[in-house]
């Protein structure tokens, strides 16, 4: 036992394990460690994200001309130095806590990130960012794809989806994913109590494990009602958390913290999806610190911050990276609303205690007819294809092989995040 | 088995959401012909399902003051869910859900606007209650089975639309383009039949179609309202080009008009939207996964025939949907059972076929919202992820759990209902499969079922073995995956 315990300390997580000495939960902790390693936790922003106010070009003339009243004030950014390109470069203010993470060299910027001939609706960007596919974004997701190189059988918590719906990124066809947006919950309500409680419950497990093989739509829902039954037991565990920080009290945070649990108490999945929306933001975006944008970054800021100082506090922040990205970025001048419509390239975050921080790519210059610009300089022309940094993540963190989950290579390019 | 003709059930579940005892009693002895008659031809029968909220012989709503669902969101999601339980016409609730999905406004983001009371108003107060407009959901009903060009056209100047996609914003000088755009990506063409240049084209008819508030308006005052109003003064005039024809001689081009005939430039362009062959098209696609199969792509000779009924009716929905009804389609006996159902279907069926008594439709609200569908809150402008989306553990789980908390509540009268039919467990259960209706099962569901009811010991038919049985079958026959097929 005492050999066990500094095993734990060594790992890092003796601040969940202190307390909890059951010798069946340190097994799972040890078979998680063995089993899962790293992971990766996909945050989506809905909506599209207004990516010039988020990384914030503060010395670009044009975006001050450009966006009258919605342009951050250059005295309120938060400086992270200057990229490749040499243009200014700073944080909207509202997003200290992501500022204290780049300054621990522990946050990529990615900038300008996107594809050719970029989708300006929000259902067909999504898929396109969620097949890696421009072309047909019909099928399965990236990450899908990436579960079903996984050995079978395929762990029922592999991945775990925060939201009710699966998104694009994490469908497919032999890979099924739980949506557990709220483990407290995640149980299974009987009219009877006692034996009869766990004989419906039994049943309904046997009524699920029906092939059906003529059927394809029914086992679609046996998948779920089976997985359902089969993860109660593990979510269960999780519920029972206590983070080391303080989270803040919306929908976000709330997932993260769920995340969190998750990873503390072993659960071993490797994929988890969150998403936060409300980046739709045609109209009254405010301007600076305050205003409807304003919100969306201390949204995400606080919660990112939240989290990541709970998980490095339980040494998880090592085998942990968090990618941030939207469908696609917003129009460069604003419209008649103080606010902005759909544009094309945008900005992908990536966070973690293994992540070499920096600013990747560079800015668009804002000026019309600068050619970093397209659609007659209304928006900003990628730099970066977003494929290459999944291909980053697929083959230097997950460990598995790009060319084959993305159907190409997509290396070239790639920011050398880790 | 249920006791109707199985194609009547099946018409049933499609144009309606399944039957009640009393819809047995309405249906029983009518042929499936005269019950597409029937449903479709609702017009006659009088709309008079509000008035019976209360009536203790059918679902309770639950309410902590006065019961007010033109102003407060929950009030209207019970009264709607009421509706779809015992509405005499339930093919127009049903065309309701249908539009309020392809329209999917919400009620958060007008509350944002215009707070609580008033998006509640936007959304769902019945005409003639209080002053101003009737709400977005009393369009799609009274409209719903009219002119598609009539109801675009009064969709776009519908206040509810007009904040949910910035349209007070859509100023001349500067268009704001998310009306523009969704009236052609959602309300009618599809992505791959516009160009971006038609959205920006598109933004500048619209501009000054606007808002204006009542006087003296305040958010919080109920008599107050919004409503739509053309500011000429902020139209754009100039000539707009589209990729496709707007005018029958195949014109693309909406003619400089001056500020004060400009409106014209908004009906012109949803005439041609509406009338737009790929529209059509693109609405008999939905109608196909709506009313007949989301197992089975759309048979082009559906999509073909059903865009060709709505061209030729004039782009009216009634027609459309008698056609989708009535068509060999939809009579195969394959497309029964060959949906996924929406949460608010699963619900109400599940309260119409296991029953009601002393039951809230309050207690599926959140619930509903754990499904994945709050009636009023669609996710998106898209509407809801439909057919297998729906599917996931935790909407499943909610499903499941749904019914054990609808089973609770039944405990009681299943038990006195079924006590004489339950002399074996096989007995039982074909007592309880004549009510509630699961797409058919396979041997091993039915055994495990058979074996559930003699897991606690062998059947005697007692009282209490009966009611824990009835009750614990209702569970899981509701939450198995044959019943959220429809």
């Amino acid at each position: 036992m005492n050999i066990s315990r500094r095993l734990f300390i060594r790992d890092g997580v003796a601040t969940v394990t202190l307390g909890l000495a059951a010798p069946a939960f340190l097994a799972d902790i040890a078979q998680a460690q063995g089993l899962a390693g790293r992971r990766l936790v996909v945050v989506y922003l809905g909506g599209g994200n207004d990516a010039l106010n988020t990384l914030i070009p503060y010395q670009d003339a044009s975006y001050y001309s450009r966006r009258p009243t919605i342009a951050v004030p250059a005295g309120q950014v938060l400086q992270v130095g200057s990229d490749a390109a040499g243009r200014a470069l700073g944080l909207h203010p509202r997003l200290a806590a992501l500022g204290s993470i780049f300054n621990e060299g522990r946050l990529a910027l990615v900038q300008r990130t996107g594809y050719a001939n970029s989708s300006r609706s929000h259902f067909e960007g999504g898929d396109i960012w969620g097949t890696a596919n421009p072309q047909n974004s019909t099928g399965s997701g990236w990450l899908g794809r990436y579960l079903d190189t996984l050995p079978r059988p395929l762990d029922a918590l592999a991945a775990w989806n925060t939201t009710d719906e699966t998104p694009r990124a994490l469908k497919s066809a032999i890979s099924g994913v739980p949506a557990i947006a709220n483990a407290s919950t995640y149980n299974f309500a009987s009219p009877n109590q006692g034996a009869a409680a766990q004989q419906e419950r039994n049943t309904a497990e046997v009524m699920a494990s029906n092939p059906a093989p003529n059927r394809p739509h029914l086992a679609l829902v046996n998948g779920a009602n089976l997985g359902a039954i089969e993860t109660l037991d593990r979510v269960a565990q999780a519920r029972v958390y206590t983070p080391t920080v303080a989270y803040p009290n919306n929908g976000f945070a709330l997932a993260l913290r769920t995340v969190a649990g998750a990873m503390a108490r072993g659960i071993g999945s490797k994929v988890y999806w969150v998403s936060t929306g409300g980046y739709d933001t045609h109209a009254q975006q405010g301007a600076g610190a305050g205003g409807g944008y304003a919100n969306l970054m201390g949204t995400l800021g606080d919660g990112l911050g939240a989290f990541y100082a709970d998980i490095r506090n339980q040494g998880l922040a090592a085998d942990t990276t968090v990618i941030v990205f939207s469908e696609f970025g917003r129009r460069i001048s604003e419209n008649g609303s103080a606010g902005t419509d759909h544009g094309a390239a945008g900005l992908m975050m990536v966070l973690g205690g293994s992540v070499r921080g920096g600013l990747y790519g560079t800015a668009a210059s804002l000026a019309p007819g600068n050619p970093t610009l397209e659609n007659n300089s209304g928006d900003v022309h990628f730099e970066t294809d977003f494929r290459s940094v999944y291909a980053r993540l697929l083959d230097n963190w997950l460990g598995v092989n790009s060319v084959s989950i993305l159907n190409g290579d997509f290396k070239a390019g790639a920011p050398a995040i880790f | 088995m249920s006791q109707l003709d199985p194609d009547i059930d099946h018409l049933l579940r499609r144009a309606g959401f399944g039957a009640s005892p009393d819809d047995v009693d309405t249906y029983r002895d009518m042929s499936p012909t005269s019950a597409v008659a029937h449903v479709v031809d609702y017009a006659g029968r009088p709309d008079d399902v509000d008035e019976r909220i209360g009536r203790p012989d059918h679902v309770q709503v639950s309410t902590n003051n006065l019961f007010a669902p033109d102003i407060d969101i929950d009030d209207a999601r019970q009264r709607w869910l009421f509706r779809m339980v015992h509405s005499r016409r339930p093919l127009q609730e049903k065309m309701t859900m249908f539009w309020h999905n392809h329209f999917a406004n919400t009620y958060s983001k007008l509350a944002a606007d215009s707070g609580e009371k008033q998006a509640a108003k936007l959304l769902a107060a019945k005409p003639g209650v209080l002053r101003g407009p009737m709400g977005q959901l009393e369009l799609f009903r009274e409209y719903g089975m009219g002119s598609y060009r009539d109801l675009l056209f009064r969709v776009a100047q519908d206040a509810a639309m007009v904040i949910f996609l910035d349209g007070q914003f859509n100023t001349r000088g500067k268009p704001q383009e998310n009306f523009g755009r969704e009236i052609m990506e959602l309300f009618s063409v599809g992505v791959g039949y516009y160009t971006e240049p038609d959205v920006y084209a598109a933004a500048r008819v619209f501009t000054g179609w606007n808002l204006r508030e009542s006087e003296g308006y305040t958010d919080n005052d109920m008599n107050a309202y919004k409503e739509f109003v053309y500011n000429a003064d902020q139209h754009e005039t100039t000539e707009k080009t589209f990729s496709f024809p707007i005018y029958s001689d195949g014109s693309k081009t909406i003619p400089s008009r001056s500020e004060s005939a400009g409106l014209q430039d908004g009906i012109d362009l949803i005439t041609a939207l509406a009338f737009h062959p790929e529209t059509a098209r693109r609405l008999a696609r939905k109608f196909w996964g709506f009313f007949i199969s989301e197992i089975v792509p759309p048979d082009p000779a559906f999509v073909t025939a059903t865009a060709n009924v709505y061209l030729q009716s004039g782009t009216r929905i009634g027609p459309v949907v008698y056609s989708v009804l009535t068509s060999p389609w939809f009579n195969d006996p394959s497309a029964q059972h060959a949906r996924f159902s929406w949460p608010a279907e699963f619900v109400v069926r599940a309260i119409k076929e296991v029953g009601w008594q002393n039951f809230s439709v309050d207690k599926a609200r959140a619930p509903m919202s754990n499904m994945g569908q709050a009636l009023y809150e669609p996710p998106n402008v898209a509407g809801w992820p439909l057919g297998a989306n729906w599917f996931s553990t935790s909407t499943m789980l909610a499903r499941s759990n749904f019914a054990a908390t609808l089973a609770s509540s039944q405990k009681g009268f299943l038990a006195v209902g079924l006590q004489e039919q339950a002399s074996s467990p096989q007995a039982l259960m074909a007592a309880m499969l004549e009510r509630v209706t699961p797409a058919p099962f396979d041997s091993q569901p039915e055994q495990a079922l058979l074996n559930y009811l003699v897991a606690g010991g062998p059947w005697t038919g007692s009282e209490s073995q009966v009611s824990t049985r009835a009750a614990g079958l209702a569970r899981l026959l509701v939450a198995s995956s044959e019943y959220q097929l429809v």
